[in-house]
This record gives C-alpha cells, structure tokens and sequence, in this order.
C-alpha cells in the first residue's frame, strides 16, 4: 500500500499494469488496492501539472492571504477555517504557526474579484481579527517542479 | 617518412562502434537506452557546495595524492560501507576518474609481457589501457557462465605470466554482480595463483538485491586487491571527474608516482564537492538507488513478457540482451531499431569480441519512467516486425 502511495504521488500515470511490474505483485490486487485508497479518500484525486509560465491559456489572478483570527471556544480553528475553505475562491487553507494563523491561496479572474472577496467576504467575517494579501507575481518553483528553466540535463544521446 | 605514431597506439584497434555513435548523435527525436550515466543530475546540495568552493577562492592544486579531509572521510566512508580499513594517508588516492585509476593501476604493476585477465563483456578501457602499458590483455569470456568469472574459468586462463585480474561488479554492461560467497570462491583461485587484482566497484551502491562485497573485505584479499571506485555513479558525478584508489601502501605510492607527473591532482572544486557528497550524500544515493532498482523491476518484467534471453540484472543500471532469435546481429539490430523506432541501444559488439557478444544489445535504464515505457513499446512493436 505505502509503495503504491509512493509511485503514484511521483506519477499519477502510472497504470495498474505498470505498479504490477514495478512491484511484481498481481494486476488484482494492484487494482484492489488503488480502489480502496480512493474510496477511503487517501487518494483525493489526479491531475497534470501545469506551467503557468509557459501556458497560453488564462491565468488566474492569485494572493496568499495571512488570516489572524480568534479560535472559537471548544472548537479551536477548525470552525473558523470551515467557514473560510469553503469559499470556493480559497484554493488552499493551511493553519500554521507564527504572526497568524491560516495561510490561503485564494484565486480569481482580476484583482478586483480577489480584493472584493477580501473586503465582502473573508474580512468581515466574524473571529477574523486582520488580513495581509500578497498578490502573486511569478512561481519559479512549484511541487518539486522548477517552472522557469528548461530540463537540467545535458548528456550526450549515447555513452558506454 | 618515419611512422610518426607509436606502434604501441597503433596497436590498440579502433573502437568498432564509432560509426554507429555517430548515427546515433546524427539524429534527432530520438529516445536513447543507450546513456552509460545517470540521468540525475548531480544533487543540488553538492553543486552548491562546488560552486561555494570557487566563490571561496578554491582554484589551487591540492596535494597529488589528494585533499586529506576527502581522504579521510572516503577511508571512513569504505570502512562504513564495505567493511575495509584504508589509511588515509598512504592507501588513499583521489584520482580523476575511476578511468585514471584503473590507468594507473594498471602501470603501477605491470611489466611488459605480463598476462591481464580480462573477463568481457566489459567496459571498453580494461583492454586497451593494458595494451598501452605493453602488458598482455587476454579476454575471458564469461558468456556461459552467467557473465561471471568462475575458479574454474579463472584456473583454466592462467599461465605462468599470468599477473593481474580485472573484475568489474556490478558489471557494465551485463549488470551482473557477485555474491560474498562466489567472491570467495574465486579469492581463493586468487591466492593460491599470487594474482594482483583491480576490482572496478564503480556501481557498488546501485546493488539492489543483496549487500555488495568488496573484494578486499576477504581475508588475505586486502594486500593483493586495487580497489577502485569513484563518485560518478552512484552520486550521478560523472562530468566532475573524481574517483579513487585504495590499495596496499607500496601499489598506491607507486601509482601516486605516475599521477603526480602526468595528473598532478583532481581538480580541487570537484573534490570539495566529494566531500560534500561523501559527508551528506547518502539519502541522495538511497533515493535514486530506488528509483533505479524499480526500473529494473519493470524493465525485467517488460523483457520476460517479450520472450527476451538475458541474465537477471543486479545492479548497475544495464540489461545486457540476447537477441540472437532475431537472426540479426546486434549491429543490424541496433541500427534498424534506431532507424525504424527512433530508439538507441549499445550493439554487444562494443563491449568485447564479436564471437561473443553479436547476439546481444545492452540496454540502459537511464531514462526516467515514462520514456522507458515508451522505450520499451517501441521496442516490443520492433520485434513484433520481424
């Protein structure tokens, strides 16, 4: 289970033919397993990875919110951060340590849609005591991809 | 006019497979199973620290035998590892390459006429280096015997002139490797023959079935056995140049003679960046270790599934195939599935004589996964052709 979790995090093409192999275990069980770990909710989904930079379609305007707010009593953060996630302007949610509390990535089509979102929605909300947005310039570096270069290899077609 | 070449250059024959090298790096949109390196690049952590020693103003020579903090944690890093204690400071080399290692190695001990056993299929230095130190190379072919050197193979190819062997494990190209017990069995022929060994441990930590033996951890094994490995594997350093020599005192002195006169030193960022590597590498090695072994996995199944022929591959990161039921031989095999597919193997040919090796290509799982599966189709689609 821990391996197949392993592979397909690393690539999600990996078909129940190729875990198989990789793993020499039946097609079966491979396809057992994976079934199991959707349902359970281990496996939440698959996608491609995009490069933003590079791509040609439309672009989203993003900010990463800093969110101070008051946990609620006997509930903690988990209340307030409901309300807020399930915005579905709010792509990311993550309670951290530190001078705030909840870090978001809130998406939309201009900054006026996210600066509105901020004002109408988040800001107002009770137990939410400040707001700091960074709008968002340029990724360089996403899930372990590096989106501005090209691939880092420069080896000959063929070597003994 | 006067020959203007040394006979002793003259002698050693040009390599076979040019011609297809260059057919190769002709074209383009090709997908190659034919990279004898990592497809990593060197860990970040460890250019960083080859760039921190040039902006720290590292550019000097270093002692000919090399940095001693690199020495020293080498030898601690052999003894962690593989079990062998060096010396740092007289059984230590750091040289530029595993490939002036082995030159050296090989100068260091033998005399004109002096037998060199070479076990082929293997990489394309052992020969011709031999020859250039005017000893004698005597190929021992190892293609019945699994590709493993055997004691009867090793006792029936020694004669009276007979001085050095040559052992390659894991194996480039055959990613064959040796147990502790067959690695004992042949150290005793070793012995009893008074053979000097230089043992290529190059791919010693992409082993991926069971722990890798060095040769020297053997008893008696040590005084007799130039261990030679280096970093461009198994820390994907290839382009940085550095490797090492551990050995007894009087073989590493006498090799550190000729690098001193003809090397003088490996260049001082790269063994910064050693140590670097030596010191912090190893979740690095660990992780593309894994990444390799279950490539290997798939690729074992992906040929099986083929009806491929070949010896199951225990490190390194080769297959060496046979082909032979195809009825081509490995050149015209190689060159219609790189003309036809568009995908590029090694012809056998290029790793030892063609009575040999024609029937085999060796494969080079040095892609990442996607492209190997693709790689492999095509392949698959290739053979349904025939």
């Amino acid at each position: 289970m821990k391996e197949i979790i392993e592979l397909l995090e690393k690539n999600a093409r990996l078909t129940p033919e190729d875990i198989s192999r990789i793993l020499k275990k039946d097609i079966a069980t491979v396809k057992k397993t994976i079934e199991k770990l959707e349902k359970s909710g281990v496996i939440l989904g698959y996608k491609a990875i995009i490069n933003e930079e590079k791509s040609k379609s439309f672009k989203p305007v993003r900010a990463v919110i800093e969110v101070q707010v008051t946990p609620k009593r006997n509930q903690g953060f988990d209340y307030i951060a409901e309300r807020i996630y399930k915005f579905p302007e709010v792509v990311t949610c993550f309670l951290v340590s530190g001078t705030y509390d909840l870090l978001l990535i809130v998406e939309g089509d201009n900054i006026h849609d996210v600066a509105q979102f901020v004002a109408e929605k988040l800001a107002p909300l009770e137990g939410v005591r400040g707001t700091v947005t960074h709008f968002l310039l340029k990724k360089y570096k996403q899930d372990g991809f590096v989106l501005t270069k090209g691939k880092e290899n420069h080896r000959q077609s063929i070597s003994l | 006019m006067k020959e203007r070449i040394a006979d002793r250059v003259n002698k050693i024959e040009p390599s076979g497979i040019r011609e297809f090298f260059d057919l190769v790096l002709g074209m383009k949109d090709i997908i190659s199973l034919g990279i004898g390196e990592p497809d990593f690049v060197t860990p970040w952590h460890i250019r960083e620290a080859g760039i921190y020693a040039l902006e720290e103003g590292y550019t000097s020579y270093t002692s000919n035998q090399g940095l001693p903090q690199l020495r020293k944690i080498i030898s601690q890093y052999i003894h962690r590892r593989f079990g062998v204690k060096y010396d740092p400071d007289d059984e230590v080399l750091i040289t530029v390459g595993v490939s002036e290692a082995y030159d050296l190695a090989i100068r260091a001990v033998v005399n004109p006429g002096d037998e060199v056993l070479v076990p082929q299929p293997c990489y394309v230095c052992y020969y011709p280096v031999s020859v250039l130190a005017e000893g004698k190379p005597k190929y021992l072919s190892t293609s019945s015997t699994g590709f493993k050197v055997t004691p009867e193979l090793l006792t029936s190819n020694i004669s009276s002139k007979t001085k050095v062997l040559v052992l390659n494990y894991p194996n480039n190209p055959t990613g064959v490797t040796y147990t502790r017990e067959e690695l004992k069995a042949l150290a005793k022929v070793i012995k009893e023959k008074d053979l000097i060994v230089i043992s290529d441990e190059i791919y010693a930590e992409l082993t991926y079935d069971h722990g890798h033996t060095s040769l020297s951890s053997l008893p008696g094994m040590r005084s007799r056995t130039v261990y030679l490995n280096g970093f461009s594997k198994a820390f994907a350093m290839t382009g940085w140049r550095l490797g090492f020599a551990c050995g007894p005192e009087d073989i590493i002195s006498a090799m550190n003679k000729i690098h001193q006169y003809t090397m003088l030193c490996a260049p001082i960022m790269s063994q910064m960046a050693g140590i670097e590597a030596v010191l912090k590498g190893d979740s690095a090695v660990r992780q593309m270790c894994t990444e390799y072994r279950r490539r290997r996995d798939y690729i074992v199944e992906r040929l099986k599934e083929m009806g491929l022929d070949f010896v199951y591959p225990q490190g390194a990161f080769y297959v060496y195939v046979n082909i032979g039921e195809t009825g081509l031989s490995a050149r015209e095999f190689a060159v219609k599935l790189l003309r036809q597919k568009k995908v590029a193997v090694v012809p056998g040919v290029a790793f030892g004589p063609k009575d040999d090796n024609d029937r085999y290509i060796r494969i080079a799982y040095t892609v990442d996964f996607d492209t190997l599966k693709k790689a492999l189709n095509k392949i698959q689609e290739f053979l349904r052709s025939l």
